[in-house]
């Protein structure tokens, strides 16, 4: 039994402390600005702050708050999760039940098929997608966030793998009763699939909370960038136009405090989600990604 | 024509996807012949002239462009390698944590960053890394090491990049070995617990050599992300001061084009790319088929 030998004894405590301590890091610069979001414009100015807030302050999320360019982007990044994770999912659950089929019973599957997979394997690139961007006259469009990524070809195979382990019989005995293929897929298909569903919406939810490119490139007029985008120009690019500071607050404020709360929001939702998402997406991975 | 009557929903069903597909993936396709022309935006794809292969020819004479690709390569050959040695690794020392809460504990933690954005997590990393007072600079401070500017020098960009993507990734990188490992059959350990080997005996014959196969599936497969050394963390990280060692394919088509709007040059520059992975990921799939029997579809 190696588990009651000395040497095992003193590498498992030993491993377990390691393997501890890098979890540990993984989660430490979010909470080094959970710290800083929290402290008073002095502590962090003066790189006080570590793990946890010194002089403790909520001046910077009140201000955060207040910030009516901030509130707007937090509503559209709002929106368009809401919105775009449905689109994925509806056009998805519609193709995967299609291409879930056999080819004998859906003649051109495997036409279908390979122009799906094709686009995961081969694209235009960015500038003749911001030429059709243009053209379809998208920019500057609500749009322009959700139509471009509704096919999610990744979350489609994922979902028609899904759908292949649902007993055929099922199928075979609704359509004996006269049910048709939409009739199917909405009664049979989609209540069994909720657990699957709510993974993928998850994913895809995170992924439009995330995303930011699109908004920086197709949007021209900040009131309209969603929050991701705002967050990159005023963090990352340093674009302070869209604040506005009094004599009294600025000296209250520090752009480092500012700066963390506004991280720290734009983490939040993800935060929020996140344990939901890692009850399923263990399973979610693996089911269809590998198989016999 | 009996058979459509029966399948037309199916045809229906797709259609939705199919016409964005071919609006937002193949018509972008056509616009590959900017690569050929010297386009000029005010005079559109009919009025442009064709220049056959000279961006091809500016690409691999130019010496940003060499050196954009060099880059490229560098990051992305390093972030492929850690990002395989790291979570192998750590997958058969987390195996060994057997306190359910533990295990579950640093499972949770080490997935969590794969969520965050590159920019929530560039925007953390600027100060975090900062030279004035950022928090590991203080730290390093105190050890007597720095400051050093992990941001503004080239070498240390590079190394900055790399760590932070193993430091995002490999947690959940890590999950395909964990469903590999509970696939091992125990009986395999209880034959050899029988037979007297230790702890590391068994995990040098029986752990390492059951995970070999997931760990060539995803070396091989990552091969196709040889030319991806991964816009989002580039394009948030970076500055004029690293652009010699650290601006990469995509960020390099992003300020060709976007900034300077040199479109015909940036495509050539996208194309390439595009060819290049599109071969790769098809060897990688035929190669993981082939030594470890694994398929997607």
């Amino acid at each position: 039994m190696y588990h009651k030998t000395a040497p095992y004894r003193v590498f498992n405590i030993f491993n377990t402390c390691l393997l501890l301590l890098i979890a540990i890091l993984c989660i430490v610069p979010l909470v080094h600005v959970l710290a800083v979001s929290l402290s008073a414009k002095s502590a962090a100015d003066a790189n006080l702050v570590g793990l946890w807030p010194v002089e403790f302050s909520t001046i910077a999320y009140e201000k955060t708050i207040s910030n009516s360019v901030f509130l707007s982007s937090l509503w559209i990044a709002a929106k368009r999760t809401i919105t775009g994770t449905l689109a994925i999912l509806l056009v998805a659950c519609l193709a995967a039940y299609a291409l879930s089929k056999e080819n004998i019973q859906f003649k051109g599957r495997s036409v279908y098929a390979w122009l799906f997979i094709f686009t995961m394997v081969f694209n235009g690139g960015l500038i003749p997608f911001y030429i059709v961007i243009q053209r379809l006259g998208l920019m500057d469009s609500f749009w322009v966030l959700i139509l471009p990524g509704i096919v999610n070809v990744w979350l489609t195979i994922l979902l028609m793998n899904f759908f292949r382990g649902i007993p055929k019989e099922l199928e075979e005995a609704a359509l004996i009763d006269g049910s048709g293929h939409f009739g199917i897929l909405i009664r049979i298909y989609l209540p069994l699939s909720l657990p699957a569903l709510a993974t993928l919406g998850l994913f895809a939810m995170v992924w439009h909370w995330n995303s930011w490119f699109d908004g920086l490139l197709y949007l021209s007029k900040k009131e309209d960038y969603p929050l991701a985008t705002y967050l990159q120009t005023v963090i990352i690019s340093r674009d302070m136009s869209s604040m506005s500071f009094s004599r009294t607050e600025f000296d209250l404020l520090s752009q480092k405090t500012l700066n963390a709360a506004q991280i720290f929001i734009g983490a939040l939702p993800v935060l929020i989600v996140y344990p939901f998402l890692q009850k399923f997406f263990v399973k979610g991975l693996v089911m269809g990604s590998v198989k016999e | 024509m009996s058979h459509f009557k029966r399948s037309w929903p199916f045809h229906l069903m797709v259609l939705p996807a199919l016409v964005f597909l071919v609006v937002f993936n193949y018509l972008p396709m056509a616009g590959i012949t900017m690569a050929f022309m010297d386009y000029k935006p005010w005079l559109g794809f009919d009025g442009s002239a064709w220049i056959g292969l000279d961006h091809f020819r500016a690409l691999f004479d130019r010496e940003d462009s060499i050196q954009v690709i060099w880059n490229t390569l560098v990051i992305a050959v390093f972030k492929i390698a850690f990002n395989l040695i790291v979570p192998f690794t750590f997958a058969i020392l987390l195996n060994e944590v057997r306190q359910r809460f533990l295990n579950r504990s640093i499972q949770t933690l080490v997935y969590l960053p794969h969520f965050l954005s590159w920019v929530i997590l560039g925007g953390i990393l600027v100060n975090f890394l900062s030279t004035d007072g950022g928090f590991v600079n203080r730290i390093l401070g105190v050890v007597g090491i720095g400051p050093i500017f992990f941001l503004g020098d080239g070498d240390w960009f590079r190394f900055t990049v790399v760590v932070s993507e193993v430091w995002k990734e490999f947690g959940y990188s890590t999950i395909v070995f964990l469903a590999a490992l509970a696939n091992i059959n125990p009986a395999l350990y209880e034959a050899a617990e029988v037979d007297g080997a230790s702890r590391w005996k068994q995990t040098r014959h029986i752990t390492i050599p059951s995970l070999i196969p997931m760990a060539i599936v995803v070396g091989t497969l990552s091969l196709g992300n040889i030319l991806n050394a991964g816009f989002d963390q580039i394009f948030n990280l970076y500055n004029s001061l690293v652009y010699e060692k650290g601006d990469i394919i995509d960020t390099f088509v992003y300020r060709t084009a976007i900034v300077e709007g040199d479109f015909g040059f940036a495509t050539a520059v996208g194309l390439f790319k595009s060819v290049i992975s599109m071969i790769l990921i098809i060897v990688s799939y035929r190669l993981a088929y082939k030594l470890a029997n694994y398929r997607v579809f």
